[in-house]
């Protein structure tokens, strides 16, 4: 079925979110709002010293109190899988993942050391404060400038993850004659994805060893299979339950140890429980990479970019090789014959760094597109005329053409709206009152994926259909985006389609991340509709005096709920009475999507965007108020723009917060983040955001995926802080390579 | 984190806390309650009631995710011990609705604006904008972004909640004519 068919009524309409009523009235249920009777709860004890071993763990205090279950440490709790393959997850890096209560050495700042489990949460809260530990403390590593001398390329290649590709030309020697050549360190912090609800997972006793699991989590499959492998029990014992997440952007990737913690007490205990992880043991896991880059690169005086070196050296954990795509784009959005990119990291005593929103994509779009502005203004060349002038026709990192590319569009419809084009060239040239204002520009981009996906559709007489795929809904807008493609495959209003998601019994879903389930879900949906729509038909043409015997699909339309000939669709019959008529209670279809090996083979496929920023710094005390954002995206074919808009708008927030706010600071003398709090770790507030204009590039592509879809959940955080940065130069004249761009460095 | 003092001992704490009865009216009920001095008002509307729509996003008042009406103000439920409420009048998102149902018009104006996206800060961006239209504070833009600053959204909803709330405003600007 070509992308057209679904074109609807609903589908391209901006319509409001399905799950919004039930997010309005505060009946959507996370993860730590199930219950059960009987439920206990589970406080994690975390430790305060980064490297070392643990020499004394004294419960009996915390034991002695009345309601106290139990308190689980690694002395006394029970065997789980001796392998390290066992505990890797879908997602998970080169090495052993960290496991929690293993031993007694600690490799980590804020790592759990004991879980106590009582019969009210106030009193685990309480009994956590008596676990007494004595611990043997080594000299921890977590200062990242000062050992990144020991950076290595990782031996072992993260599945999913491109390494850099390899040198084209010469860039060294290209470098070494040229005259005009922009030379720059750039240093982005460690930044953690905080989403508003705290990881957390609620582990109902089912009995006979069957748990139902309510974990925070993308994808309820990755949950599943971790529980199986880690406690050797059957899938079937294992039901995992999440339909509604309170914000990811990573963090639910991979199962966090909160949820190792709460299946671990339930088996011990043979009773429910519930754990969730205080904001500040939010700060214990995953996060974005801290990292370090050099970019070195050369122009000729007409703008064209002759060779560029762009090298990162990032910091992974002692025990996983953690990567992302860092330097990769820059090999990609610019056209350049001599490239030389390097990807490195550094072992610190910390833990594993985690998916961050387009992980990898805005920490090296914030290096190279500093750069390329710093030489626009070298050059004495607008910096949107720079980019066109090396603009990448093809995937040179690949020798690919791409699926589609409509950045020459975005640039352009991006800068009529933002008015780039009565910019002041020089820095420091406006002056409103006591503010400087600047004007910046990036380019963004990310991968347009496809990940193979399954759904169900499920009609029945009385005209109600509800597809469904064990995918999430993480505040992206899943759930409606997948109701208006099943609504218009089968010709039926939204009210009459169901959605459900986040629930391990329904067709298999990888998880939710990436921006792949948009394509990836919404085409495994269209293709359970369709075949539901093959369905009626066959069972129409059977119907005593048919008008169908002798049509084909291409003959006939699905709408309002009835069968119809497409050139006469005044003869048509209800699916209720088609199904009546062959004794059916359901027509129930599965079926799975992929993409077209053959394209991925022919064809590289992204999501671009570019990004206009303005700011505005007072002269006197430094503070940066971005007052301005258009974000023209290219996204190929967009499902629901008022859904899709604030996607972009959270992506510009999140490069916001990037740009001027976050940054988790490291006390390296004891191996600790600080500032391990909202009240410290600061995240853009309403009053940081002003206005956000997104634009939806026209961009056709029948080759990204079946339904056209290229995804939307990292681009918009893409090129942001860079533009931002820009901007911050051509209002102030001083280029800050490090982030977060705070007070301190403009003064 | 728990901060642990190395090498030293602990006592045995206090084995039993003494429990305090207090009076609610929480949406519109009045219930009673015997509850221990430690309870916040958040645990209690969350284990107690199971109204889990008040959410706990970091329990030291710094989010604003667990904001709810106390005698009509907004208040972080974290930081309100449940025993110094007795008497009081608590109003959680799941009673800002009619009791037919029909929605307020600021939870209709968060859905027709897309005013979030996980949905877990919105019951305390509500109870926030119902408190802030109340107190006629806001009368722009600006003044609704600062107003509403205490509520945090890591998805970035702060535009459409922003226009939501200014929809709101006029509509009660403008008597409508019967």
């Amino acid at each position: 079925m070509s992308a057209s068919a679904t074109t609807g009524l609903h589908t391209g309409q901006p319509r409001s979110r399905v799950d919004g009523h039930a997010k309005v009235t505060g009946a959507a249920k996370y993860a730590a709002e199930f219950t059960a009777s009987g439920l206990l709860h589970g406080v994690v004890v975390s430790s305060p010293i980064a490297k070392g071993r643990i020499t004394k763990l004294d419960i009996t205090a915390a034991m002695a109190v009345p309601g106290v279950v139990e308190v689980f440490t690694h002395q006394n709790r029970m065997r789980t899988a001796w392998r390290n393959a066992k505990f890797q997850d879908e997602v998970a890096p080169p090495g052993a993942p960290f496991r929690a209560l293993y031993d007694d050495k600690i490799v980590y700042s804020g790592q759990p050391i004991a879980l106590v489990v009582a019969e009210t949460f106030e009193l685990a809260r309480y009994v956590a404060t008596l676990v007494h530990a004595e611990y043997d403390i080594e000299a921890p590593s977590t200062d990242l400038r000062a050992v990144r001398g020991s950076a290595y390329v990782p031996s072992k290649k993260r599945s999913g993850i491109n390494p850099p590709p390899k040198p084209r030309g010469d860039a060294p020697g290209v470098l070494a004659d040229s005259q005009i050549r922009v030379d720059a360190e750039y240093y982005q912090p460690a930044e953690y994805h905080n989403p508003m609800e705290p990881h957390a997972s609620t582990v109902i006793w089912e009995g006979g060893g069957k748990i139902t699991v309510h974990d925070k989590t993308q994808g309820v499959g990755n949950t599943q299979a971790y529980i199986t492998n880690v406690f050797g029990l059957k899938k079937d014992d294992v039901h995992v339950v999440a339909p509604y997440m309170g914000g990811g952007f990573g963090s639910g990737l991979r199962p966090q140890y909160q949820l190792y913690l709460t299946v671990l007490a339930t088996l011990q205990l043979e009773r429910s429980v519930r754990v969730v992880l205080t904001r500040d043991q939010m700060f214990t896991f995953g996060h974005r990479p801290e990292t370090i880059q050099t970019v070195s690169f050369s122009a000729r005086q007409d703008g064209t970019v002759t060779a560029i070196r762009h090298e990162a050296i990032a910091e992974t954990s002692t025990f996983e090789d953690y990567q992302e795509v860092v330097v990769n784009w820059t090999g990609l959005t610019t056209s350049c014959e001599n490239v030389e990119l390097d990807y490195k990291l550094v072992q610190l005593d910390r833990y594993t760094p985690a998916d961050m929103r387009a992980p990898g994509a805005p920490t090296g779009q914030f290096a190279f597109e500093s750069a390329l502005d710093e030489m626009s203004y070298k050059l004495g060349i607008d910096p949107i005329e720079l980019r066109l002038r090396n603009y990448a026709e093809t995937d040179e990192n690949q020798g690919l053409p791409h699926t589609s590319k409509a950045l020459r569009d975005a640039y352009r419809l991006g800068a009529e709206k933002f008015g780039w084009a009565g910019r002041n060239p020089q820095p420091r040239s406006t002056c409103e009152g006591h503010e400087l204002v600047g004007w910046g520009t990036a380019t963004g981009a990310w991968d347009a994926q496809m990940q193979k996906t399954s759904a169900s559709a499920t009609l029945t007489p009385d005209g109600k259909l509800t597809v469904a795929t064990a995918s999430a809904d993480i505040g992206t807008g899943t759930y409606t985006i997948l109701t208006q493609l099943a609504a218009d495959a089968l010709g039926l209003s939204m009210e009459a389609v169901t959605t459900k998601l986040g629930d391990t019994d329904l067709p298999f879903s990888p998880l939710e991340g990436g921006s792949w389930t948009a394509a990836s879900a919404g085409s495994a949906v269209q293709a359970a509709c369709c075949k539901v729509r093959s369905a009626l038909l066959g069972f129409a043409q059977e119907m005593p005096s048919s008008p169908f015997k002798d049509v084909t699909l291409d003959q006939v339309d699905f709408k309002e709920g009835r069968l119809v000939l497409r050139n006469n669709p005044g003869i048509g019959v209800a699916y209720g009475d088609i199904m009546q008529a062959s004794g059916l209670e359901q027509i129930h279809m599965e079926e799975s999507a992929a993409r077209d090996p053959a394209v991925q083979k022919t064809h590289a496929s992204y999501t671009h965007s570019a990004v206009f920023a303005e700011v505005r710094v007072d002269e006197e005390l430094g503070t940066v108020r971005v007052t301005r954002i258009v974000n023209a995206i290219c996204a190929g074919r967009i499902l629901n723009p008022k859904t899709a808009r604030s996607q972009i708008i959270g992506g510009v927030v999140f490069g916001i917060g990037m740009a001027l706010h976050e940054e988790a600071l490291d006390d390296s003398k004891i191996g600790r983040f600080m500032n391990h709090n909202f009240a410290e770790y600061h995240i853009p507030v309403n009053a940081d955001i002003q206005d956000i204009e997104v634009i939806f590039v026209d961009e056709p592509d029948d080759m990204t995926s079946p339904i056209g879809v290229k995804g939307l959940g990292e681009i918009g955080i893409c090129g942001t802080a860079a533009a931002i940065a820009n901007a911050v130069y051509h209002a102030t004249g001083r280029r800050v390579r490090d982030l977060p761009i705070t007070i301190d460095k403009l003064l | 984190m728990q901060d642990v003092i190395l090498g030293t001992s602990v006592e045995l704490p206090q084995a039993v806390m003494q429990s305090v009865s207090l009076n609610l009216t929480v949406n519109g009920q009045q219930r009673e309650f015997v509850v221990e001095p430690w309870t916040t008002l958040l645990d209690l509307l969350r284990h107690e009631m199971d109204l889990t729509g008040t959410k706990k996003g970091c329990d030291h008042g710094q989010c604003g995710a667990c904001t709810v009406l106390i005698d009509g103000r907004r208040m972080n439920s974290c930081l309100a011990l449940a025993v110094m409420q007795d008497g009081k009048t608590v109003t959680t998102v799941e009673g800002l609705a009619a009791p037919d149902g029909t929605l307020s018009p600021i939870q209709a104006a968060f859905i027709e604006h897309d005013a979030f996206q996980c949905g877990y800060c919105t019951p305390g961006q509500l109870c926030s904008a119902t408190a802030l239209l109340q107190e006629g504070h806001a009368h722009t833009p600006e003044e609704i972004r600062e107003l509403m600053s205490g509520n945090l959204c890591r998805c970035g909803a702060y535009p459409n909640i922003v226009d939501a709330i200014t929809q709101v405003l006029a509509q009660a600007a403008t008597p409508e004519v019967a």
